[in-house]
């Protein structure tokens, strides 16, 4: 084994020590040094996409996040009926900010909490015939909501109600299709299951049920992308100044309509692989759509994946590409000149969710930033290998990563930067490390695309170098 | 270089054009149409429809009960929450209130799936705690449930023994266990449980009672209260113990290191709570379940309410605590009393015969009503998703106290989108509530005064107390500058611009 490998196989079984046992050897298989190569075999394999062990603190989320607050959420024209207890939907109640065009309330609903708030009575009697007449009531208040989604929490699949029948009763009633989505937060292992769940149901409730008037060969879905802060905004205008036309968002500022009418694209562009992969390869499947993941965070990744997009196409979209990376590259020079000087050598540990783990360390590189270890909290084994050869070797490497593991890798690694979520940001900012919230670009974005690279180099700047770091008075032990 | 984020990015003319051609593909309802029903939601018309619903519920101001049961264990000193359930859930409360408190949270989650749902969750719990130990080693585990482990009926008080017997976590650790489903009352009422479960944990009752009187927040998210009614106790060399001491747990110092367990009360004076002469809690509706408890079983005397919430409910508070303990309330207290009523003074005409909307919990509107009533503010819509018959009767009798109650409405089982419907149909000039009434702020334009919970979009206001004399001067400042701006806002280009008022 090398020596880099060696070296952090060696901090890894220091943190590890704590643990009971039997979750020691456990968690060991989640966390590994990373071998670039593959020819450190299965010693260097991360595990993922398996339960969390109980009482160790997960970051994790549910099924129902997942559904509601990730892939179903951004929806913008459908009401989301949070069904059940009314907690879920409380806490998930626009904390995600995938931003949208509309007027909340009446023609959009993305922004409220909309929920049956099961009491105990729903419990012992069943909740449908509450949820006919809450569809009714929603049809009745919100007349322009172009659909209703019932996304199930954990009492709903445990109490056996038969939510697809309503549906199918009340979608034939109103007008307007009801779908029913059985993402109980119990299912699965992380959100990742409502992801995969909540694909299904656009699948077999939505997709191809409407048509485009005019096609052109120029057509694309933008797949994977939630809009937070507006990244799919940004990354709208690059496709369109490429010559491609965008016929769907999924899902940040989308409409049910565009979902539905998908499969008309020639080409889909996946982002987010980990949350909606699943419906690119049932379009493939099912009308031979291609779909291709890219990168928009970070001029490297940018200039390079429009030119992977635009080899999907002919000599006009392939010749705009270049013109389109013409133009800005002079403005993403000035950035990294300013900011990069900033920057240069600071290392950045990271711990995030879907596609950030591996699609931000280009943007770091570009700033002359490094990124010393990363993890997935929902990733599964694809992820993984798709990370491996972005890093150097011996780079840590974790999955389901626990707040003890986080803090003790912290201090034997030292970043200058750590970038996770709400959860995390606090204690690190007690531990005096500077923090940027990657989930939710600590309120700030776009991050994607050319509009979103200055403000991302903005944001680590402000943070890494703010002089608030420097008043913390370590005490003394 | 100017660098452009969200704010001003995507209000320039290509990105608008964009979202213009993005419309073909969204197939949107017509501009009018959109315009028509938006002006029938502010109908009349509407309100009935609104009103007449049964079954839906539109962003309530409530959040479930194991949040609560949380908050409350987060008081205690070396304690860790130990939720027992489905592990989204844990993550949402640790989310939700490190966005209002701005502090880490930490809270273990027995991570129940799909096999726990059909065989129990007993292994779950085990290895929890088992592993929760090793990681964290609190000094107490405060165990409350999920709706997920309450549907499925799990033996808390069976599986903790089990993995005490098992060896598991040590058999002398705390572990009050309470049942809090999300299914059943509100965050509120699982703050209650829990405290009753701490509480009835360390019943140790000595054979003479002492000195001391114990204080109860209630669900309080102010760290700045806690501080406060510490500090007017203090003032009057008061033995007192608060149960569930938030403030240093969520107002912590920043030190350089995480510290886990940075407060709360102490288990060594938890234990002697039994002993105290009374128990005066600051707010009722929170504090049901605890209070019969310490009076039955306690024996103790115990008070509740009304949070000590402007001149009268302060004077209250501290004449309670006088009779209780025997201390007069000294001069400074005094003093203080009249540096807050001199504000009050002041600042009467810009409050008197203003209009109000409130949405809250039961205690914490019971307070500002009263506060806004001693002012010559007129509460008009009192929007309480979580209130009762109780709190109903209760708001009723203080309205009809006053002649500037008169106009008063109280709303209980209501959300906020009935309180939409109210404010167009009857227009009120001020608003009170969390963050999530900044919707209707916009929906409106009635000006927003942030008093709640949770408040996600403002920093540090949960560090400015709202109760005690102190109180009463961060109230007056939050609503009378939020008029004042109004104002400046409303004359900017007319005679009226005032500069001294």
């Amino acid at each position: 084994m090398r020596a880099t490998i060696e070296r952090t196989q060696k901090i890894i079984d220091e943190v590890l020590e704590v643990y009971p046992e039997r979750t020691r050897k456990l968690r060991a298989k989640h966390i590994k040094p990373n071998d670039p190569t593959g020819e450190c075999g299965s010693a260097c394999q991360v595990r993922s996409n398996v339960k969390s062990r109980p009482g160790v603190m997960t970051i994790r989320g549910c099924a129902y996040a997942g559904s509601k607050g990730v892939v179903w959420g951004p929806v913008k024209d459908v009401v989301h009926l949070s069904h059940g207890p009314v907690g879920c939907g409380q806490y998930s109640w626009w904390s995600r900010r995938n931003y949208y065009n509309g007027i909340t309330g009446i023609d959009s609903f993305v922004t409220m909490h909309i929920t049956s708030d099961f009491q105990e009575k729903d419990i012992v009697f069943g909740g449908d015939r509450k949820l006919e007449q809450i569809c009714r009531e929603i049809k009745d208040l919100f007349p322009l909501a172009k659909g209703i989604t019932i996304q199930s929490e954990c009492p709903v699949g445990l109490i056996g109600d038969d939510i697809e029948a309503v549906a199918k009763k009340m979608t034939e009633e109103l007008g307007i299709p009801v779908v029913p989505v059985r993402c109980e937060g119990f299912r699965g292992v992380s959100q990742s299951l409502g992801h995969h769940i909540a694909n299904d149901s656009i699948r077999d409730h939505v997709l191809d049920r409407v048509d485009l008037e005019k096609s052109t060969p120029y057509d694309v879905a933008l797949i994977g992308d939630y809009n937070i802060g507006g990244d799919a905004w940004a990354t709208r205008k690059i496709l369109e100044e490429m010559g491609l036309r965008v016929i769907a968002h999924w899902t940040g500022d989308g409409t049910l309509r565009e979902l539905a009418l998908t499969p008309r694209a020639k080409l889909n562009l996946i982002h987010c692989y980990r949350s909606m992969n699943y419906i690119c390869r049932h379009m493939e499947e099912r009308y031979g759509i291609p779909w291709v993941e890219y990168n928009f965070f970070g001029p490297t990744k940018i200039y390079e994946s429009i030119r992977k997009i635009a080899s999907y196409f002919d000599d006009y979209i392939k010749e705009r590409a270049e013109a389109v990376i013409a133009k800005y590259k002079p403005w993403m020079d000035r950035v990294i000149e300013q900011y990069r000087p900033r920057l240069e050598g600071k290392i950045v540990m990271l711990y995030v969710g879907g596609l950030r783990p591996r699609h931000v360390i280009g943007a770091y590189e570009d700033l002359g930033m490094k990124v010393i270890a990363t993890g997935y909290e929902f990733g599964h084994k694809d992820d993984y290998q798709r990370t491996y050869p972005e890093l150097e070797e011996g780079t840590l490497l974790y999955d389901d990563a626990t707040p003890y593991e986080l803090e003790e890798f912290t201090k034997r690694l030292k970043p200058d930067l750590v970038g996770s979520g709400i959860k995390e940001k606090y204690a690190y900012h007690k531990m005096g490390v500077p923090f940027r919230q990657m989930h939710s670009w600590d309120y700030s974005g776009p991050y994607h695309g050319f509009d979103g690279f200055p403000v991302f180099a903005r944001d680590m700047d402000m943070t890494v170098n703010n002089p608030t770091w420097k008043l913390i008075r370590r005490k003394e032990r | 270089m100017k660098i452009k984020d969200h704010m001003e990015l995507f209000q320039n003319r290509q990105y608008q054009e964009m979202f213009e051609r993005k419309r073909e593909f969204e197939r949107p309802c017509s501009q009018d149409e959109v315009r028509e029903v938006m002006e029938w939601t502010k109908t009349e018309e509407y309100k009935e429809k609104n009103f007449a619903r049964e079954a839906l519920v539109i962003n309530p101001a409530k959040a479930c009960q194991p949040l609560g049961a949380v908050l409350c264990a987060l008081g205690f000193e070396g304690t860790l929450p130990f939720v027992h359930g489905s592990q989204g859930c844990a993550a949402y409360f640790r989310s939700h209130l490190s966005r209002h408190f701005k502090e880490p949270v930490p809270a273990v989650s027995t991570s129940m799936t799909e096999d726990a749902a059909v065989f129990g969750g007993l292994n779950n719990m085990l290895e929890g705690f088992e592993n929760a130990y090793a990681l964290y080693r609190p000094e107490m585990f405060a165990v409350c449930t999920t709706c997920m482990a309450e549907v499925i009926g799990d033996d808390l008080g069976a599986f903790i023994r089990q993995a005490k017997d098992k060896g598991k976590i040590p058999p002398e650790i705390p572990t009050p266990f309470a049942h809090t489903p999300s299914f059943a009352g509100s965050h509120t009422n699982g703050y209650d449980s829990m405290l009753k479960a701490i509480l009835a944990y360390f019943t140790d009752k000595g054979p003479d009672s002492d000195e001391s009187v114990n204080i109860i927040m209630g669900f309080d998210t102010y760290t700045g209260n806690v501080r406060e009614i510490k500090r007017m106790l203090q003032l009057m060399g008061v033995n007192y113990r608060i149960l569930s001491d938030i403030s240093d747990v969520l107002d912590s110092s920043n030190v350089g290191e995480y510290i886990m367990y940075p407060g709360g009360t102490p288990l060594e004076e938890l234990k002697r709570a039994a002993n105290a002469r009374a128990t005066v809690a600051l707010q009722r509706f929170s504090t049901e379940k605890t209070g019969e408890f310490i009076r039955e079983v306690w024996g103790q005397e115990f008070i509740a309410g009304p949070m000590p919430i402007g001149i009268e409910n302060t004077e209250r508070f501290l004449e309670e605590i006088s009779r209780l303990t025997g201390r007069e309330i000294p001069d400074e207290i005094e003093a203080e009393r009249g540096r807050a009523v001199d504000a009050m003074v002041d600042s009467h005409p810009y409050v008197h015969g203003k209009r109000f909307a409130l949405v809250g919990d039961p205690d914490l509107l019971l307070g500002l009503i009263r506060f806004l009533l001693e002012m010559g503010g007129e509460p008009v819509h009192i929007v309480c998703t979580n209130g009762d018959k109780k709190f109903e009767e209760e708001a009723n009798a203080l309205l009809g106290s006053s002649f500037h109650g008169r106009n008063g409405k109280v709303y209980i089982g209501k959300d906020m989108w009935h309180l939409r419907s109210l404010m167009f149909t009857e227009p009120v000039d001020l608003l009170i509530g969390n963050s999530y009434a900044k919707f209707l702020w916009r929906d409106t334009g009635t000006p927003l005064i942030r008093i709640g919970f949770p408040i996600f979009d403002r920093h540090h206001l949960h560090r400015y107390p709202i109760v005690g004399y102190q109180g009463v001067i961060n109230l007056v400042n939050w609503i009378v500058n939020t008029v004042l701006d109004e104002m400046d806002r409303a004359s900017v280009n007319t005679q009226s611009f005032d500069v001294i008022r």
